[in-house]
């Protein structure tokens, strides 16, 4: 086999894990928002309120735990 | 960092590249006209000696567009959209605010080298990849300098969720940066020939086959990450603002930039299809081309979409009208491009004008009309003024649309006719036509795509006359419009 072959068979793998990965992601935003963990589509909101005054859709300066609450 | 009740987002960045995206479109839009009008009546190559012909002018036309007016659009709507959705001002950081003078002054004078350069005739003889190396070093300046400024704001932001607009201004970041140093790599003769030859001049690292593949790994995703992942971030900030409608679905939105991101990447080759690289990659090119309409697609619908039940917007408001017409050019130009990439297609394309045809109705329907839709919507927010006039803006839109719809018609009639002549054998299997015999029958059309080029550029002038009577002598807003922009 020589490296041309090699390189093939390897995009060929690589093109397979990463299509795999994508589904993944796909299925982790759907099963996290499901579940309640995220709401993704309150991140719409940042563009529409982006004075710089408003609030924040998830505050930086929040803790973790108090975002997670916000998520929700 | 604290709230502070008088604190302003600070757009003086912003509007020096604003300024920069109106000149380099008009200056690389007046060439493209020229060169257009030189295809159809040679003579024109006549004008200004060495300095006025096609070979010459084709490399500046090309990079002052795409490096000059597109790249500055990207600058000054990152500016701007950069600081409204992470919530944070460029005047909270005096650090930040030098590095952005610092970025648009040395980008001003770079561009200003670069363009004397190409006039010059110092080429590395790449397409889209001429300058050379000296140039090419400040361009590495000029784009780390806008990195800390991306994550710089980032750093500092109060929004902690990166907007999806941000996600693609940071892949338009690492994507360049990526292809720009790969697709560069070169020796400079002078050094390593101790002090032989031409100071500016260098050799590419990679030869042959291996030289055009990396060429055209760069080449196609210049055009993926200049010319579509910074639009993209640009119509998922400007169209729901300007619209008071959020993104239809945010999570198709994320999906469509992780498959833009893995696709994207892969189908270069189908600029090299039928040439030496190996088979396998022709058709991997192909192939990912293919699939390359899905997130694409994804976007463009998710934008369409977000329209839903606020369609009489369209017919109100000439900036909605700007982007939805790009977002259907996105569409046209991204179902297009993976046409030309099946393989028997390509036999007739290559190598054609329907190739210049595909290019133009995508940066002319889809990019420009996006950047010019986006610094409409930025100028009353800037300069504190309602737009001069929505009857020029009309007529604007009207006039450029028929120019992009005069262009790739007559480009796909052209490209497609000489394609089949190209081909066409007699009995014998002899040639029937010669490379003269083509080209007076294209004539035609290469007349109607310069006639298109000058109605876009006139387009093009009524909105910089439209911006320069916006900034200097509208109407003055008491207050920042929340959505739609105000117009006289």
């Amino acid at each position: 086999m020589d490296i041309r072959e090699l390189q093939g068979y390897a995009s060929f793998f690589m093109t397979i894990v990463l299509v795999m990965l994508l589904y993944g992601y796909i299925i982790y935003l759907y099963r996290s928002e499901k579940k309640g963990e995220k709401d993704y589509e309150k991140l719409g909101k940042i563009a529409l309120d982006d004075e710089i005054d408003s609030k924040p859709i998830n505050d930086s300066s929040a803790s973790p735990s108090e975002n997670k609450e916000q998520n929700k | 960092m604290q709230s502070n009740a008088a604190l302003e987002y600070d757009y003086s960045v912003a509007k020096l590249f604003t300024y920069t995206t109106i000149l380099f479109g008009f200056l690389g839009m007046l060439i493209g006209t020229l060169i257009a009008a030189q295809l159809a009546f040679p003579e024109l190559n006549y004008l200004l000696g060495e300095y006025g012909t096609f070979s010459r002018l084709r490399p500046v036309h090309t990079n002052t567009v795409i490096f000059g007016f597109t790249v500055s659009g990207v600058f000054a709507t990152f500016y701007y959209v950069g600081q409204r959705v992470l919530k944070v001002s460029m005047a909270e950081s005096k650090f930040l605010m030098f590095i952005g003078k610092l970025h648009f002054w040395l980008y001003f004078i770079g561009a200003l080298l670069a363009t004397i350069s190409l006039l010059l005739g110092y080429s590395q003889s790449k397409e889209y990849a001429q300058y050379e190396w000296p140039i090419d070093v400040v361009i590495v300046v000029i784009w780390v300098l806008w990195g800390v400024s991306v994550f710089g704001l980032i750093g500092i932001r109060r929004e902690k969720a990166l907007y999806i607009s941000i996600w693609y201004y940071i892949a338009t970041f690492l994507g360049i940066a990526m292809l720009y140093l790969f697709n560069n790599m070169a020796v400079p003769t002078y050094f390593v020939s101790g002090g032989l030859g031409n100071i500016m001049h260098s050799v590419s690292m990679y030869s042959g086959t291996n030289d055009a593949l990396v060429q055209w790994w760069y080449g196609h995703n210049a055009v993926a990450f200049g010319f579509t992942v910074p639009i993209v971030a640009m119509i998922y900030y400007f169209l729901p603002k300007e619209s008071g409608q959020a993104i239809y679905s945010y999570k198709l939105s994320l999906l469509s930039f992780w498959g833009l991101m893995f696709i994207y990447l892969w189908a270069g080759s189908h600029h090299l299809l039928w040439s030496t690289v190996p088979d396998w990659m022709q058709t991997m090119g192909s192939v990912f081309s293919v699939v390359l309409i899905l997130p694409s697609w994804g976007s463009a619908i998710n934008m369409l979409l977000t329209m839903k039940g606020e369609w009489n917007q369209l017919t109100e408001n000439p900036l909605i009208k700007f982007m939805v017409l790009a977002s259907t050019f996105y569409m046209l130009s991204t179902l297009e491009g993976p046409i030309q990439a099946i393989k028997s297609v390509n036999a007739i394309a290559h190598f054609t004008d329907w190739i210049p045809g595909h290019v133009h109705d995508g940066v002319l329907g889809w990019v420009v009309f996006m950047i010019m839709a986006g610094l409409f919507h930025m100028a009353p927010r800037m300069f504190k003024r309602e737009i001069y006039s929505k009857k020029l803006l009309e007529a604007q839109f009207w006039l450029q649309t028929t120019a992009v719809v005069l262009y790739f018609t007559s480009m796909w009639i052209a490209g497609i006719t000489q394609g089949m002549m190209w081909r066409a054998v007699d009995e014998y299997g002899n040639l029937m036509y010669s490379f003269i015999d083509t080209v007076t029958v294209l004539h035609p059309y290469y007349a109607i795509r310069a006639l298109s080029g000058v109605l876009y550029l006139v387009g093009f002038l009524m909105f910089a006359y439209n911006m320069y009577k916006t900034m200097t002598s509208s109407r003055e807003l008491s207050e920042e419009p929340q959505f739609r922009s105000p117009m006289a």
